[in-house]
């Protein structure tokens, strides 16, 4: 953007890149993409109990179009793969994604013919969550390493061109 | 719709001057064509990933096409490929909702196959569990339904009350949700006297929060308004299509199988079949609150008459071993290692047994072929899937706001629904 | 009515039709050709005194024999009289056709559509006879006994990372 452009690489760039990375990383909306058992453990993490709305994610808004991070919990199927692919991309840039669970991580319980083996197989996944289904302290936890990456600014999906580079972990060119 | 030859307005006009020997143009008037709507598998208020083709005229539906299979995981397939006991945390996820009852129904079915019958402590453990179910399912239900119509209040409250009950089921089982806790031949391990005390003190504390409820919802207008006279089936239809659990009884049908076809102990308990004759919304959501008060009855009478005695059958070939013995003892390590690797000995036959599960009639029908630890073929019998095809009849003629209200009272599982 | 009465009612209705029964743990499981399944089961439903008026489930099985290697299983309830029936049928695997039961029960057209979808046995007059868990393009029967389970790679597509 053009302040980077006007100012380069100095004290005030970064001062207000960290600024940024703050208010991202105390307001990250999910996109709650609940497939099956996972989605009632993800209920309760946003419930009376295990208060999502503390670490700032307050609304679990079911449009991709105003959300920052995806929370796919559940197995996902080839059917439902091109789904939840096209949520992802509907989704404004910086996004990150939280992969639930052992479906989401690797196919889970379910090495079947229709189950995806992972979504990294088609998803840049920031956060994988182990169990089965986590529990939803878990789920609080993976949120705050997730508050971590974004206040260090790192990103697995796109490299979005914004004030400050997203250190993206895939080797991509970054563009100016 | 093509305009009239004859009549001479601004548009035909203008097709008129778009038209010439080569082309010819007619326009489809939007307000007079049916929509096909698509609420899609990812949607806040389908109740997990059930995709809805709807045919609308205005705002009435005029027929509904459910798409299901979003959620296919081969279950079947892969019951050919697991021994019985390695199916049991299977179980769990095809009624996500309400786990225990499905560990209950596949352990009846796998111990009906094989002729055994789990000691009596045991039966009573798993009726008290079974309830449990029962009261989370629908506590999950009246949270999903008002906050469906618009009443969030009701579902963090009804969330609080099952935050109890996962506290009770993490001191039984150890897992707060995906219990596994049914084996062949009786159930993994017993219930101690503190978990009774979390019992009781819940029970006695849940109606209290049910009336708490009642009171924001029974009375409400805007609930009764959009509740009242929506998505009706009656009895006929209710049969016809092979609809079961509060939703059949909501429409006038006396079927339970607690009390048609009795399992488990429940032939030795006190309680009503409450049974509604609306048939609509509303009927539905009457109906499994009084289910709740009578599992409430249910489970308060079964930890009156609980036994004391062993939680597991003595079945060598077919029971899973204690663990203490079968550290200790030659010839249980040897049928610990024969089960786990081999699987049990069932006969050669096949068998269709059901229960009531909080959804409806869950059913397994399993066939063995003798000596082998795989079953030949594994059938589920959901509820969710029968009661979910019941939608395009129930659709008919309701306005597009009602599909909600509808679905969310009819109570599907996609976890069970797409196997 | 036990599982005596209803057999001896349907071996004297059809005579002709009868294959074989069996009884296994209280259950009684009746085997009828593929021909008369529309008439044994509108029987069924229509007699007063049996009165088996709801379908519990219907599914299909492969045996894997070389004839008559695949079966539709249709597992009955009469709500009157508290008892449930087996009914089997069995049809070979190059012309795996059986009359559809929709219009009996109007629950079988769900259940009909997953067997095509798993099995791949056509119910001749069914109103709406596609896929029902696999996509619609999709082009094996996943029960079959010589699928894999871990699927066969390439047959499903998966969006582009």
């Amino acid at each position: 953007m053009g302040l980077d452009k006007a100012l380069g690489d100095s004290f005030l760039t970064t001062k207000v890149e960290d600024a940024i990375n703050w208010c991202r990383k105390n307001s990250l909306w999910p996109m709650p993409m609940g497939i099956s058992c996972c989605a009632i453990e993800m209920m309760a993490f946003a419930g009376p109990r295990f208060d999502a709305s503390r670490f700032g994610s307050e609304v679990l808004r079911f449009s991709p179009r105003q959300s920052d991070v995806m929370l796919v919990a559940g197995t996902t199927t080839y059917k439902m793969a091109k789904v939840v692919r096209k949520i992802y991309d509907q989704m404004p840039e910086p996004k990150w994604v939280i992969a639930m669970g052992a479906c989401t991580s690797s196919g889970g319980m379910y090495r079947t013919y229709s189950v995806v083996q992972g979504i990294d197989l088609f998803l840049p996944v920031d956060v994988y969550v182990a169990g089965c289904p986590p529990r939803p302290d878990n789920l609080l936890n993976a949120l705050m390493l997730l508050q971590r990456k974004v206040q260090k600014g790192e990103c697995r999906g796109t490299v979005p061109s914004y004030i400050g580079d997203f250190h993206s972990s895939q080797p991509v060119t970054a563009t100016t | 719709m093509e305009t009239n030859a004859d009549e001479v307005t601004p548009r035909s006009r203008i097709l008129q001057a778009l038209e010439d020997q080569d082309t010819s143009a007619s326009f489809l008037d939007p307000l007079e064509s049916e929509m096909i709507l698509n609420m899609g598998p990812q949607h806040p208020a389908t109740h997990g990933v059930l995709r809805l083709l709807v045919k609308l005229d205005g705002e009435t539906v005029v027929g509904c096409v459910p798409e299901l299979g979003y959620l296919h995981r081969g279950y079947e397939k892969l019951a050919e490929n697991c021994t019985y006991h390695e199916f049991i945390p299977h179980t769990d996820r095809l009624d996500y909702i309400s786990p225990l009852s499905n560990n209950t129904a596949y352990s009846l079915a796998v111990e009906k196959l094989l002729g055994i019958e789990a000691p009596l402590r045991a039966q009573f453990i798993r009726t008290i569990i079974s309830e449990l179910a029962r009261i989370s399912s629908h506590l999950l239900f009246l949270g999903s339904l008002a906050m469906d119509v618009g009443a969030l209040t009701v579902w963090m409250w009804s969330f609080r009350e099952r935050e109890k009950l996962y506290d009770i089921f993490e001191n039984l089982v150890g897992a707060r949700f995906t219990t596994s806790y049914t084996r062949i031949g009786g159930i993994a391990q017993d219930m101690t006297p503190a978990v009774v005390a979390m019992i009781e003190e819940f029970i006695a504390a849940l109606a209290g929060k049910l009336e708490e409820c009642e009171k924001l919802l029974n009375r409400n207008r805007i609930f009764i308004g959009r509740c009242d006279g929506v998505g009706v089936l009656t009895r006929e239809q209710a049969i016809d299509l092979g609809v079961t659990g509060p939703t059949l009884r909501a429409s006038g049908v006396n079927h339970d199988l607690r009390r048609t076809l009795p399992y488990l102990i429940y032939d030795q308990f006190d309680f009503d079949v409450p049974m509604f004759e609306g048939g609509d919304s509303l009927a539905r959501y009457y109906q499994r609150m009084a289910e709740m008060k009578e599992s409430i009855k249910i489970v308060r009478q079964a930890l009156d008459k609980i036994p004391n005695g062993p939680i597991h059958a003595f079945k060598p070939h077919n029971v899973l071993p204690r663990k203490h013995e079968v550290y200790t003892r030659m010839e249980e390590l040897i049928h610990d290692f024969m089960l786990i690797n081999f699987g049990i000995d069932p006969p050669d036959g096949e068998i269709y047994s059901s229960i009531e599960a909080p959804k409806g009639e869950l059913g397994f029908y399993i066939m063995s072929k003798k000596g082998d630890g795989h079953p030949w073929r594994f059938k589920i019998r959901s509820p969710s899937f029968v009661n979910i095809h019941a939608l395009p009849t129930m659709l008919k003629g309701a306005m597009i706001s009602d599909v909600v209200a509808i679905i969310g009272s009819i109570d599907p599982v996609m976890g069970e629904a797409d196997k | 009515m036990d599982n005596q009465t209803v057999l001896e009612r349907l071996k004297t209705r059809f005579a002709d039709a009868f294959v074989e029964s069996r009884e296994f743990r209280g259950e009684l499981t009746v085997v009828v050709p593929k021909d008369r399944i529309v008439e044994v089961c509108s029987f069924l439903k229509n007699d007063a005194d049996l009165a088996y008026e709801f379908l519990s489930d219907l599914c299909g099985i492969d045996m894997y024999t070389p004839e008559k290697r695949f079966g539709v299983i249709y597992n009955l309830l009469s709500l009157k009289n508290r008892h449930r029936l087996r009914i089997k049928t069995f049809v070979e695997e190059e012309n795996p056709k059986v009359q559809t039961i929709t219009g009996i029960w109007g629950t079988a057209n769900a259940h009909e559509r997953e067997t095509y979808d798993m099995f791949g046995i056509i119910f001749v007059g069914h109103p709406d006879l596609r896929r029902m868990y696999m996509p619609d393009d999709f082009e094996y029967h996943p029960l079959r006994k010589d699928f894999p389970l871990m699927g066969i790679p390439g047959s499903l597509p998966l969006p582009k990372k």
